[in-house]
């Protein structure tokens, strides 16, 4: 693997040298290292390009890597990786996606995740998405999440774009059983002209289950986002969606919320807000010794931390 | 170490600042007291940079400071403690600690010490957003934390007291006494509290926009108590009110 490569996992997956515990690297198109362990077997599917990772019961305190990096421009890579998590294991996913296209061809990634949780069994799944190299080719991913959580089955999901992405759509639907929840935080940037769509379709169906969905993101320069949730209350359950926007420059973002209850007891809310950068935070910071633009950077850094 | 010039500053159509003078000598602790609207955060925001005023100088160190932005003065040793703490999504309180004491090395420890000198339990709150989630109080003894981290030369608190309960005013006070002896500087504190008053080496009254008096505390403390109840603001209304009935 060469000096790009290791940046790249560095970037999406925290990798500095071989991941501990079970992995799965593919690199432009290909499987270029896996490793299984007792508790969680990877298997290359058959009838399409993708993986299952089956992870057995009661498993605990074990990871599984799974990143993805394309260096080719020209490339379409659309993969399925479906993951089966056995009954109250806990354990911790970390996939994601970083594309050095340095070609003037588009490089691309479509990720297509979906999750069976067993009844108890709980997730962190950690996804980033990162995108760089001189070449004037697009860099385009458009992850889409699919979560089926069974009863008492809990998932916290982190998702976040950064940089160097040209266009995204990132899609992710839930369907939510008894006392099943659910977090997701979600940290995009986009600067230049680029384009970034979230969807997020969450249907609670399940007595006591519960979702809670925090966005928060910066569009920069001439960057447009667009962030479309719909959260259904079928039962007795609550659902929280926080959509939080800076914008800067020339950039665009349009949120479109909808919540949806459909049970007398379903309590959901929806709070959004866009809007630059309050004038009265940069002065605070200019008044400890920072100039303007290192104030501007500071709290966007902290806002998308 | 501090002059205000002759400073005059309005704002549609009314002038807030009225050929101000003041000098703050070095080493001092000044009180600046006077009725609500007179003027106090105005000047405050003016020495900060915050706002520019319409004529006069202002000169710290000996060195003309009126063309001077905010980050200059900062950096030049002027602090300022908000009377409406600002809130940050993101930031937390660790990291406007390292903000202001310049530099992200800062020692735990010594973050530690300056939130438990405003009375707050550092592991409660080192990793807390300074958002919304924090109450008002709270918020305010953070800002308090901040400036003390920072160790300006001038610091400027406006109404530090505002907000802290009764339990640990003793407390502030010892802020202050401690920052005024670590630090060598001087502290200016814009308030209305009595038991302020009393810790000031010298004590400004402010009154409709222009220093109406400035001197030792002793003798400050007599006249403000004798003369300059009621407010002219109270008068005014009163005459407002007649003539309506
Ligand atoms: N930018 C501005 N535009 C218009 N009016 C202003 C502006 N800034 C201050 N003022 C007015 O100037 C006057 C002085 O305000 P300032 O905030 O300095 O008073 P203060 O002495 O600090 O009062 P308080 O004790 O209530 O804090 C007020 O009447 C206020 O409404
Ligand atoms: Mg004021």
């Amino acid at each position: 693997m060469d000096k790009i490569e290791k940046n790249l996992l560095k970037q999406i997956a925290d990798i500095e040298k071989t991941p501990m515990g079970a992995y799965n690297i593919r690199e432009n198109g290909k499987l270029s290292a896996r490793n299984t362990t007792a508790n969680i077997d990877i298997v290359t599917k058959k009838d399409k390009p993708g993986i299952d990772i089956i992870i057995k019961p009661n498993t605990k305190n074990e990871s599984v890597h799974i990143p993805v990096i394309l260096t080719q421009g020209g490339l379409n890579d659309l993969v399925y990786n479906d993951f089966y998590i056995g009954e109250n294991a806990d354990v911790v996913i970390v996939a994601g996606c970083g594309i050095h296209n340095s070609t003037c061809d588009t490089a691309q990634h479509d990720g297509i995740h979906t999750f069976h949780l067993a009844k108890g069994a709980k997730i962190k799944y950690i996804e980033k998405h990162y995108g760089e190299g001189e070449g004037t080719g697009e860099r385009i991913l458009n992850p889409q999440t699919i979560i089926n959580l069974d009863e008492n089955a809990s998932m916290e999901m982190e998702s976040v774009q950064i940089k160097g992405v040209t266009s995204t759509v990132r899609e992710t639907y839930a369907n939510m059983k008894k006392g099943s929840s659910l977090v997701i935080s979600e940290r995009i940037m986009t600067t230049g002209k680029q384009t970034a769509k979230t969807v997020f379709d969450v249907n609670l169906d399940g007595e006591d289950s519960s979702v809670h969905v925090a966005s928060r993101s910066v569009a920069e320069d001439d960057s447009l986002q667009e962030f479309i949730s719909n959260v259904k209350g079928n039962a007795k359950c609550f659902g929280h969606v926080e959509c939080d926007a800076i914008i800067m420059g020339n950039g665009r973002v349009i949120s479109d919320p909808k919540i949806e209850a459909n049970n007398v007891d379903a309590s959901l809310i929806h709070e959004a807000a866009i809007g630059k950068i309050a004038g009265e935070q940069l002065i605070k910071l200019m008044t400890l010794g920072l100039t303007e633009k290192e104030a501007e950077e500071q709290i966007i850094n902290g806002f998308l931390k | 170490m501090l002059e205000l010039k002759d400073i005059c500053f309005s704002r549609d159509n009314k002038n807030i600042l009225k050929n101000v003078n003041l000098e703050i000598d070095n080493n001092k602790m000044v009180v600046i007291t006077g009725p609500n609207g007179s003027g106090k955060s105005t000047l405050a925001k003016i020495i900060m940079g915050i706002e520019n005023p319409d004529s006069g100088k202002i000169v710290f160190d000996g060195k003309d400071i009126t063309n001077l932005s905010i980050t200059e003065r900062a950096k030049m040793g002027i602090g300022f403690a908000f009377q409406q703490p600002v809130r940050f999504k993101g930031l937390t309180v660790r990291d406007l600690i390292e903000i202001s004491a310049g530099s992200s090395s800062i020692k735990v420890c010594d973050a530690c010490d300056v939130l438990a000198d405003v009375g707050l339990c550092a592991q409660e709150y080192l990793n807390r957003e300074v958002n919304g989630g924090l109450s008002g109080g709270e918020l305010k003894r953070i800002e308090i934390a901040m400036l003390a981290a920072k160790k300006s030369k001038l610091t400027i608190f406006d109404e530090p007291e505002a907000g802290i309960d009764l339990w640990s005013f003793n407390n502030l006070i010892s802020v202050f006494e401690k920052m005024h002896d670590d630090i060598k500087g001087s502290i200016v504190i814009i308030s209305h509290q009595e038991r302020i008053l009393n810790i000031a080496d010298e004590i400004v009254l402010i009154s409709n926009g222009k220093v109406e008096k400035h001197g030792p505390r002793e003798e400050m403390l007599s006249q403000i108590f004798n003369k300059v109840k009621p407010c002219h603001k109270l008068e005014k209304n009163e005459k407002c009110n007649e003539g309506r009935a």
